[in-house]
């Protein structure tokens, strides 16, 4: 047998079908369908975890999603390491390397467990009331050891290795949950013939038939039966059953999202497989069969290796045929953990006592529990255990006092009652109400299409469960449309009802703030707590949450939510429902990054976009920058150029023979239409209908603010169309705007609109042998300067392409701006380099662009301007026209502020040393031996050296900058202070001589 | 007021820690207050604590529609810094780091403001103008901030991945040294018991239903679910609700609420040193002192009260968190939730008298208010006391959005506060 | 994500294909070079900020790029209509109930004090 606990004839697994693992670098053998929990539990290995603060020993919980406790680090190499597992949840593989987690040097003997000893110190809150002298202490001393004693596992520290996956789905019906009441919703569901997507987090389905074998369905076993009905609905063309399947959040529309675990169970996954993968569904109606969760029972040392959840207990036997000890002690004040008492006695676990905190249990599992000879106290109740790794012993008393007597166990099982997992439909915006009699949460107002069927609409009873799961699923069906099929039916019965519950701290717990009697056992949250804070006004659950960390661990309080609520509501003598719930928040368990994120990574994080050239100028050796998702090229540096030397070369050289530049990435609209001149007038601050088709005209767009919002040359193709072009930043904004504004303010306006920035590339040619390179190349355009004088457009041939050649120029040469379809953009820039090179031109980047426009005193919206800056402030007012009534921004440019004395105005600056290149973002002063803070007059936009002036030039925005022309400003950098002279904006040819050869 | 110290948890743990008063009480509303603050956040109780301590002003109710530091307080994720771009920005936010510095003190409530540091990473050339702009001009400005090249960003914060094959990789960072974060909770509760013990009454789970006028227009003070309260100042730190508090008044806004989300993983043992926030790609992540990693999402596109946000708001900050630190896919999303944020149209906060005589209104601090906590409560404080703005937030009036004096920190900077 | 009906697409479709533009049925000033500096700033910057049933545009811009305009509560984020740019404003009296239940609902259940 794989490991000493395992029953002979026990549980569902076979026997001989086994796999190794290791715990804490000790080897152990546990069956296939193990989880790490049960294998540990098998092999007799109960101390596995410590808690958060006290670093308190801890073992398994329960056998589910809710553990709190047993959380393990799991290591398949050093990329593939996860930690927080939750021991219950994971299934064993061969081969698997499973920590503990949050302990120093080992799980027996981990200095941390000082805490444990200092507890009383460590109240809740304890932190907001000291560490606070000497001040700098917090900081320096106590937070990093603070920081060092939290946490739970460890991050991993290497690039995961797996890859993840995503699935959008549509289905009429959506079951969460596939226990006796999911799967018969989804039964009746699939039968009307209605798409259904049924979803289970367990490897299995089965639900509570895990663990209650009294259960008979149709005459069969209960677990076969719920595993014939998954064959038989995955079988069915209309129905995807999903295990391993979390359905994680529930959001708007009945938007739900999945998360599948694909191979966390599989020993060696192909690695084609994508570990976990995330369903996306919008489902027309939801189910919720997500069935309730076994509370614990509150007090003293509640919390030791060994205690744990009845139900737990019974799974651990039931399903995977161990033992958690040979005489266990029950603790309950429900029915349920009767029920695990039987089973395991008729395992042949001595069962020490039943300790019932009920005066009454029901009568039929006491009566049981009679006739197997099962010794039953009722009014009793667990004082205190004990056992450091392990609980040994449990102390009982009658309420009310007397009956003091200590019993040996190696087990305590125990149940405090259910609380239905109304997660999802909290999640869902449905409003939980209150039920007094069963003291149960449950769902009350729908804010979705959405039904709650079984456990978690605390529906007892099996058949009962069994019949509103049939009606729910078929009515949900029914209403997306689905016709087919007729009435489902199905017969269940099980051994006994349950009755009972109790919520909050339980005899001998209560009102006695010296026992550790836990709550929420991460984060150690004990009932005293919950009374600390009530006494220290904190009488809102949720400040009692944050103060006291209940339900903030990494099961999110499925445990101690309901038990909290209750200590609090007893100490503030409330009811329940006065005190009110925390909020349901996704997700129900944590999701890995990698499962949200799926494929977005890398490459597919975001779009990498290039130009019809990038192939070209990558193998003549650019150098890249990134602009938005463009990639361009920024230089091409020659063998041992630096960069400096490189665009100083490309500098001089367009200047003395010519460059080619790649400016696909501009925005480019086409403007179409007969009121397309009407349109372009309202959108730009400039007059469109004086411009004559075949010339082009800069524009700039406001927006209605009064601020600059983009700008760029348009052409006039003809009278009805236009080629806009816009900043490579701005294109697919500025296209939001005029669709804006053409759809919603001016519609009267006959326009139309297409983005053409993909289809044009776009080649410049620029400098002294600009028209020579081009010429031989162009048909059907006459080129003279005469024909096609600066801002000139026609259409015609390049290389036997069409093409649309403008004449206009960013670097104040005589250039062309060579606009071809995409797909000939790389063919026709290598017959135009192919006469360009021998010239002794050159290809030039952005660097280069952008210091031969700023001799130009161009401006780069975006860069010289920032979003507070008028067409005035940046010298370009000439463009705003005075003599319409009507354009975008006309209103915002005429506020107080926009038209005040001493705005920050583009100005350019000189260096009065010629040599020394300012920092573009340094700031400028008058006087620069003031105090801090200083009054700052402006900063500095762009700043280059330039080869072609023999000195460094500048742009800057500066206060009252017009007014300043000729005067020393000064730039304080850290080390030293600048000297700079505020002079005209344009620094090579003023008189635009050679912009207009 | 019982002094927090060592001594007193050591003297408590003794007998059950069952001597602690509350922290502060839950009083009646009287009929009548000097000051009435509509909002029970961070901003609000400081207002109320620094009208007490640095006015004399005691008389004052702090009322509250849900639980005291329920909304963006106690739902943001705690970033502190203060180099911000322009001189009214900085000045405010600088003003309220320095009252960080020395808060646990003040309040002798331990706030655990952590100056780790706030890095700012940059990604391409405007970025890295962006910052450089507004690293000197803090520098002129006496505010800290500096540059760090990639190599130096990564010793500061070892998970950075700065390869240059990353789709957008680090070109460099400003770093705010001073900068840092503070425990959300206990600024509110340390402020509340401050003000509670000068005599502020704290009045939770009451909601503002009317804000009554004199007939010469002027406030005479406010209806509530507990009945009319009388004042003749009333301060609105609504945060969210402002517009609908300000509409009692007959008051538009220039003011939209949207949802904003936030996140924490499960715990972890310390690996995350200090915060980062990249405006380009949308992350913010630092780590909480329990372990978990607390990451800031971006705002949903459209207006709404809901305090939910959809899930592909996430998806794109965790998007952006994995591409920064590619170690980060296998940690895990514990729990998720929102806020209800309201913004200006120049990002920047209002912190002024309106036009109704005797109501004051601090608003508008849109994802970046927890970090003026202090310093917005303190100069509000003198606004409501003095009937006139502190030099510090003179500029921050309702008018400039009709003069166009904006202080426009995101079309300046492009950077999210 | 929200789900939203395009009103030319007659479809709905996920809010990833779509951009929210603000409040509908803001009339430019057909004279607005001329009004004041008071109409300007209520034109352009002040906003009712509805907490409830809120009238605003959104543009179906992953689809057929047009705008158009939703009735929406903004406490429960579900849409009450969707119509075409240029329709009035529709008469939704009596109001939709603005949810008011599902209001208390959710924030009852986060925000309750003692």
């Amino acid at each position: 047998m794989s490991g000493a606990n395992r029953i002979a004839g026990a549980g569902r697994l076979t026997p001989a079908r086994t796999a190794r693992f290791t715990f804490d670098g000790k080897s152990y053998e546990a069956l296939e369908g193990d989880t790490v929990a049960s294998a540990l539990l098998a092999n007799g290995v109960h101390l596995v975890g410590r808690s958060f603060k006290y670093h308190r020993p801890r073992g398994i919980l329960s056998a589910g999603a809710e553990e709190p406790n047993a959380l393990i680090d799991v290591e398949r190499d050093a990329a593939r390491k996860q930690p927080n597992v939750r021991a219950t949840v994971q299934e064993v593989f061969d081969g698997a390397t499973i920590s503990s987690q949050n302990r120093w040097p080992s799980l027996a003997f981990d200095v941390g467990g000082i805490n444990n000893l200092l507890s009383p110190f460590f109240a809740a809150g304890f932190y907001y009331k000291t560490f606070m002298w000497p001040k700098a202490a917090w900081e320096k001393f106590y937070e990093p050891r603070i920081r060092a004693a939290a946490g739970l596992g460890v991050a991993p520290t290497q690039a995961d290795t797996d890859h993840y996956t995503n699935r959008f789905a549509h289905c009429d019906v959506l079951v969460v949950g596939a226990g006796v009441a999911g799967l018969s919703a989804a039964l009746a569901a699939a039968e009307t013939g209605a798409r259904v997507i049924l979803c289970d987090e367990q490897p299995e389905v089965g639900g509570a038939l895990h663990y209650d074998k009294s259960v008979k369905i149709d005459g069969q076993d209960g677990f076969a039966w719920a595993q014939a009905t998954a064959a038989r609905l995955a079988a069915m063309d209309n129905v995807t059953v999903l295990t391993r399947t979390t359905a994680f959040g529930y959001y708007a529309q009945n938007f739900v999202v999945l998360a599948e675990r694909v191979t966390e169970h599989l020993a060696r996954p192909d690695r084609k497989l994508p570990r976990e993968r995330m369903w996306q569904v919008r489902a027309k109606r939801v189910v919720l069969a997500t069935g309730a969760i076994e509370r614990h029972m509150v007090f003293a040392n509640n919390d030791r290796p060994g205690v744990m959840l009845a139900s737990a207990a019974r799974t651990y036997l039931n399903h995977f045929g161990v033992a958690v000890g040979k005489k266990v002690g029950v603790y309950t004040a429900n029915d349920s953990a009767y029920e695990a008492a039987f089973d395991l006695h008729r395992a042949g676990v001595r069962i020490a006592a039943i300790v019932d905190n009920r005066a009454k249990p029901g009568e039929g599992v006491l009566a049981e529990a009679r006739s197997l000879g099962i010794e039953v106290l009722t009014g009793h109740s667990v004082i205190d255990t004990k056992g450091h790794r392990r609980v040994n012993s449990m102390t009982i008393a009658r309420n009310g006092g007397g009956g003091k007597r200590t019993i040996a166990i190696d087990a305590l099982i125990m149940s405090a009652g259910w609380t239905p997992s109304v997660h999802l439909f909290s999640q869902s915006r449905g409003k939980v109400a209150y039920n007094a009699e069963t003291g149960q949460f449950l769902p009350g107002t729908y804010a979705q299409d959405c039904l709650s069927v079984g456990a978690c609409n605390g529906t007892n009873g099996l058949q009962a469960t069994v019949e509103e799961a049939l009606a729910a699923g078929e009515l949900m069906a029914r209403a997306t449309g689905s016709k087919a099929g007729g009435k489902v039916e199905i017969r269940a019965e099980n051994a006994f009802e349950w009755t009972g519950g109790m919520a909050g701290a339980a005899e001998g717990a209560g009102a006695n703030d010296n026992v550790k009697a836990f709550i929420d056992f991460q984060n150690d949250v004990c009932a005293k707590d919950i009374r600390l804070a009530v006494r220290e006004g904190m009488h809102s659950i949720e400040h009692i949450k944050r103060f006291t960390t209940n339900g903030m661990a990494t099961d999110q309080g499925k445990l101690s939510n309901i038990h909290g609520l209750a200590i609090a509501a007893e100490t503030l003598g409330r009811d329940i429902p006065k005190v009110g719930l925390t909020t349901f928040r996704a997700p129900y368990t944590p999701v890995t990054y990698g499962t949200i994120i799926n494929h977005s990574r890398g490459e597919l994080f975001d779009p990498t976009r290039k130009t019809p050239m990038h192939a070209w100028e990558e193998a003549h050796g650019a150098v890249f920058e990134d602009v938005g998702q463009w990639k361009r090229a920024w230089y091409y540096p020659r063998a041992g150029e630096t960069m400096h030397e490189a665009v100083s070369r490309e500098c001089k050289t367009v200047r003395d023979v010519a460059g080619v530049f790649d400016a696909s990435t501009l925005g480019k609209i086409e403007v179409v239409g007969p009121d397309a001149a009407e349109f372009l007038n309202l959108m730009y601050t400039n007059a469109w209908d004086t411009l004559k088709p075949g010339r082009c005209r800069y524009g700039i767009m406001l927006r209605e603010d009064g601020y600059v919002y983009d700008d760029g040359v348009v052409g006039r193709i003809a009278e009805d169309r236009f080629h806009v072009t816009t900043t490579t930043g701005g294109a697919p904004r500025v296209m939001n705007h005029m669709e804006d504004y053409l759809q919603t303010e001016f519609p009267h306006l006959k326009v139309w609109l297409t983005s053409t920035t993909e289809q044009w590339a776009v080649i410049a040619v620029q400098g002294p042998k600009a028209r020579e390179i081009i010429a031989p190349l162009v048909e059907g355009i006459d080129i003279s300067n005469e024909a096609f004088p600066h801002m000139s457009v026609r259409e015609g041939k390049i290389c036997g392409v069409p093409t649309r050649l403008f004449r206009m120029s960013f670097t104040g040469e005589t250039g062309f701006e060579v606009n071809v379809p995409a797909d000939y953009g790389q063919a026709v820039w290598e017959a135009i380099w192919a006469r360009a090179e021998p010239m002794g031109a050159c290809a030039y980047g952005t660097e280069t662009m952008h210091v031969l426009r700023a001799e130009k005193g161009y401006i780069i919206v975006g860069q010289d301007t920032d979003g507070t800056v008028t067409p005035f402030d940046a010298g370009v007012g000439w463009a705003v026209s005075k003599k319409k009534t009507d354009f975008v921004g006309i209103r915002g440019l005429k506020r107080p502020d926009l038209v005040a004395e001493g705005r920050k105005q583009l100005v350019g600056l000189k260096t009065k040393d010629p040599t020394v290149v300012l920092e573009e973002g340094a700031h400028i002063v008058a006087d620069p031996n003031q105090p801090i803070p200083m009054k700052m007059l402006g900063h500095v936009t762009s700043s280059y050296w330039s080869s072609n002036c023999g000195h460094s030039i500048a742009l800057a925005l500066v206060a009252g900058g017009q007014a300043r022309m000729g005067q020393t400003l000064y730039v304080p950098m850290p080390d030293r202070t600048i000297a700079v002279e505020v002079t005209d904006m344009v620094f090579i040819d003023k008189e635009g001589a050679r912009l207009n050869g | 007021m019982r002094k927090y110290s060592v001594f007193a948890v050591a003297r408590e743990a003794l007998r059950g820690h069952t001597g602690w008063e509350p922290q502060w009480a839950s009083p009646e509303p009287r009929k009548e207050y000097d000051v009435i603050i509509i909002g029970a956040g961070g901003h609000g109780l400081g207002t109320a604590y620094y009208l007490a301590k640095e006015h004399g002003i005691t008389n004052i109710a702090v009322l509250e529609k849900g639980w005291l530091g329920g909304g963006n307080t106690g739902r943001n994720t705690t970033i502190i810094r203060s180099n911000y771009l322009y001189d009214e920005s900085a000045a405010l936010y600088n003003h309220a780091l320095k009252l960080w510095d020395g808060l646990s003190q003040e309040l002798n409530y331990n706030v655990m403001f952590s100056p780790r540091g706030v890095m700012m990473l940059a990604h391409n050339i405007h970025d890295m103008q962006g910052f450089k702009r507004t690293i000197h001009a803090n520098r002129l400005n006496g505010v800290d901030n500096e540059w760090l090249t990639p190599e130096q960003a990564k010793e500061y914060c070892p998970p950075l991945d700065i390869s240059r094959s990353a789709r957008y990789p680090i070109v460099g960072a400003a770093l705010q040294r001073k900068g840092g974060t503070a425990r959300h909770d206990a600024v509110a509760w340390g402020y509340a018991r401050g003000a509670s013990d000068r005599g502020v009454h704290i009045i939770q789970n009451c909601e503002v239903t009317g804000i009554r006028r004199n007939p010469d227009g002027s406030v005479a003070g406010v209806e509530t679910t507990r009945g009319p309260i009388n004042a003749k100042k009333v301060g609105v730190v609504a945060a969210g609700h402002t517009s609908v508090v300000m509409q009692m008044a007959d008051i538009r806004m220039p003011l939209l609420s949207f949802p904003l989300q936030a996140m924490v993983s499960e715990p972890v043992k310390p690996i995350f040193p200090c915060v980062v926030m990249s405006n380009t790609v949308h992350a913010y992540i630092s780590q909480s002192d329990k372990g978990e990693l607390v990451i800031g999402a971006g705002t949903d596109q459209y207006q709404s009260y809901s305090q939910t946000g959809g899930l592909h708001i996430i998806t794109h900050t965790l998007d952006a968190i994995c591409e920064l630190f590619p170690m980060f896919t296998r940690m895990k999303m514990m729990r998720s939730w929102g806020g209800i944020v309201d913004v200006t149209p120049d990002r920047s906060p209002i912190l002024a008298k309106t036009p109704v005589k005797g109501l004051y209104v601090n608003c508008g601090w849109g994802t970046g208010g927890f970090k003026a906590t202090p310093g917005s409560a303190h100069v509000f404080a003198h606004t409501i006391a003095r009937d006139e703005p502190h030099p510090i937030n003179a500029p921050f009036t309702m008018e400039r959005f009709r003069t166009g004096r904006l202080i426009d920190e995101a079309a300046a900077a492009a950077v999210a506060h | 994500m929200l789900l939203i009906h395009c009103p030319y697409c007659e479809e709905e479709r996920p809010e990833l294909e779509f951009r929210g533009a603000g409040d509908a049925h803001i009339l430019r000033p057909t004279n607005i070079a001329d009004i004041s500096d008071e109409e300007f700033e209520a034109f352009f910057f002040l906003r009712d900020n509805v907490k409830g049933l809120v009238y605003e545009r959104w543009r179906h811009i992953h689809g057929c790029g047009r705008f158009f305009n939703a009735a929406r509560d903004t406490v429960s984020d579900k849409f009450v209509t969707t119509y075409k740019a240029g329709l009035p404003r529709p008469d939704l009296s009596p109001a939709p109930k603005a949810t008011e239940t599902t209001v208390e609902t959710y924030e009852a259940t986060e925000g309750v004090a003692g």
